[in-house]
């Protein structure tokens, strides 16, 4: 199922924080959103998990209007990895992964057999079995941002955005992270700090600057040397990946006065 | 109580190509934590809270034994038939002490499954049901019923009912004052406008209070700050349980709602809970339940506060469990408060709110430095 930003603006406190963003992620796609601090990614992922109601636009999930489905059958379509990740009270790793499961089920209808396969198969997959009686609240970043993407797995989407996700990951675990949602063949909308984790991981990439898109395409069209000095204010080399051939960015320290 | 081989954890780890896992040694927590051992859980501390209610009706100024009370009770019940110098006893046990410990019982109930959602709604864990304002709005209600006369067509109710729309109106105040413009409501910004409302109300009492011509009004300002059982009787009782069970119900129904907002609001709406919409429909919830608890029983602190955090220690943080075991503790617990209160210094009775914080502060905290228990991260 494809997912389509259409003319998002989000205006809050009368500060234009999106402006007529429209982006497309195709069914199966990975689509990343990258850009300074404050640019807006995460403004924009909040429509799409809708957290925030857009100002004007639409956000559209295959042929339905996101905001015409009840917030029920939105989460059973959507799913979201957000950043606040805080959870106040000492669940079970177990028992976060399965309220994944609360937009499938009524008030508070127990989980199924297959629903509870689902769960230890997903927590299998993340490496989790072994956490399963742990509370959260003790885990480390790492740990428990596999929780979470269990979490968003168990809800079977369609299409799953993320903000962030490989904030407090280790090299190991960003590059394990990455993998699985490129092997998870859902259609991906994900914000991204790091350009060359973006460029490996993602399909296409959105840069957004100030609240508004100004550059879409594939890792090798979108970061060029020009655009991360115009957008990041960084001068950087790029290189191809001697692997992959993805594109790859090299900075230098720039030379500061002593202090 | 299940053998650990047959709960779901174990099966998944052996299924699984995982290596065996590193789990300590199951605890109470996870055979509690199975259907079965909830169950088993549950229905053990209804025969405690059963026992608990005939002992507690039976002692008194006049002891009647266990079995002479069970079968008072039961002739009362069945209509069936008593000796006739036992016409007195029944009196004491039917009219005056059953009904007594039978509201007890609910309060306990009530405050505990309230506290628990009050606790997930604002997020905070120093949150009880009286928080919001209720219980200072219900003093407010009832003192000013009892100065100014008002509501005599309901008769011996019209303090109780003063004190029901106090609270109602505290809750509405507090929730209109906490209200953004768009009307959405902030956990913390509602917590905050609690306690300052709640102080207010205490100025207007004390106003009420200074201007009054008799002391009754302050015996009743004793009296709905620390909380009695003395005007329980069989005509408030069905209000009562019909509100406080009714709450119950609905309140299990919204568990798992309530973890999920435990999740954070964003998560909660990505998880299809909005959570402004669930925290007014609790809240509203929350307010009624205390309001008719409070009217019947003044403000009893500490049990709405620490029952949760209590229960959570041993049964883990899942609102499906902690509703379903907190109201039983909270009434079994309000049942034996209750009857410290009005047998240690008899015939005069200790205010409950006394009993509940000397008996229950020094178990909270030696609990609370035995095992490991976080809220919020903390």
């Amino acid at each position: 199922m494809d997912l389509v930003l259409d003319g998002l603006s989000v205006t809050i406190d009368g500060k234009l924080l999106v402006r007529d963003l429209s982006l497309e992620v195709g069914s199966g796609q990975i689509v990343g959103l990258v850009g300074p601090n404050g640019s807006g990614k995460s403004t924009a992922l909040k429509c799409v998990y809708r957290a925030l109601r857009p100002s004007s636009g639409v956000v559209r999930v295959g042929d339905d209007d996101l905001s015409r489905l009840t917030p029920r059958r939105g989460a059973q379509v959507v799913a979201a990895m957000a950043q606040d990740g805080a959870v106040d009270l000492d669940f079970t790793v177990e028992e976060v992964v399965a309220l994944g499961r609360a937009p499938h089920l009524r008030g508070n209808q127990a989980l199924g057999a297959r629903e509870r396969e689902l769960c230890a198969r997903t927590m299998a997959r993340l490496d989790l079995t072994r956490l399963a009686d742990r509370g959260v609240l003790t885990l480390s970043g790492g740990e428990r941002q596999r929780v979470l993407l269990a979490r968003a797995l168990v809800q079977e989407p369609r299409i799953l955005v993320l903000d962030e996700p490989t904030n407090h990951l280790d090299v190991r675990h960003q590059i394990e992270f990455l993998s699985l949602l490129k092997g998870s063949g859902l259609t991906v909308l994900v914000v991204l700090h790091d350009l060359n984790l973006a460029a490996a991981a993602c399909d296409r990439i959105g840069v957004l600057s100030h609240g508004a898109l100004v550059a879409a395409g594939t890792p090798e069209e979108v970061l060029t040397t020009g655009l991360v000095d115009e957008v990041f204010g960084v001068k950087a080399s790029v290189i191809s990946h001697p692997l992959t051939g993805d594109p790859q960015l090299l900075y230098a320290l720039s030379p500061s006065p002593p202090l | 109580m299940s053998p650990p081989s047959l709960s779901p954890t174990a099966a998944v780890a052996a299924a699984s190509d995982a290596p065996p896992p590193d789990t300590p040694a199951k605890g109470v927590r996870s055979r509690l934590t199975s259907r079965t051992g909830l169950a088993a859980t549950c229905a053990a501390l209804l025969l405690v809270l059963l026992a608990s209610v005939v002992v507690a009706i039976g002692l008194g100024s006049a002891v009647v034994t266990p079995g002479d009370t069970a079968r008072l009770l039961w002739a009362a019940l069945s209509g069936g038939s008593i000796a006739a110098d036992e016409v007195t006893t029944y009196q004491i046990i039917w009219q005056i002490r059953t009904p007594r410990v039978l509201l007890a019982a609910l309060v306990g109930a009530g405050l505990s499954a309230v506290g628990v959602a009050i606790q997930a709604l604002v997020r905070n864990a120093l949150a009880d049901p009286f928080v919001l304002g209720v219980s200072s709005g219900a003093s407010v209600g009832a003192v000013g019923v009892t100065v100014t006369g008002g509501l005599a067509a309901l008769g011996i109710y019209a303090v109780s009912a003063g004190a029901f729309i106090g609270a109602l109106v505290a809750s509405l105040l507090v929730y209109a004052a906490s209200a953004s413009r768009g009307g959405v409501l902030s956990p913390l910004r509602l917590v905050l406008t609690g306690v300052a409302m709640a102080l207010g109300f205490q100025a207007v009492m004390s106003v009420i209070i200074y201007f009054a011509p008799d002391s009754e009004a302050t015996s009743m300002v004793l009296y709905w700050t620390m909380g009695s059982f003395g005007a329980a009787s069989w005509g408030s009782l069905p209000v009562v349980a019909g509100c406080v069970l009714l709450g119950l119900a609905v309140l299990h129904r919204y568990s798992r709602a309530l973890d999920v907002l435990a999740l954070g609001d964003e998560t909660a709406t990505s998880l299809g809970i909005s959570p402004d919409r669930h925290r007014k429909g609790l809240l509203l919830l929350a307010s009624l339940i205390t309001g008719v608890i409070v009217a019947v029983s003044g403000a009893i602190s500490f049990v709405g506060l620490v029952m949760p955090h209590l229960v959570r220690m041993v049964v883990g943080a899942t609102h499906a469990r902690v509703l379903a075991v907190a109201p039983l503790v909270g009434a079994v617990f309000m049942v034996w408060v209750d009857l410290v209160s009005r047998t240690l210094v008899a015939p005069r009775e200790l205010p409950l709110g006394v009993i509940t914080a000397l008996v229950g502060v020094p178990v909270f905290v030696t609990l609370m430095r035995r095992k490991a228990y976080m809220f919020g991260g903390r």
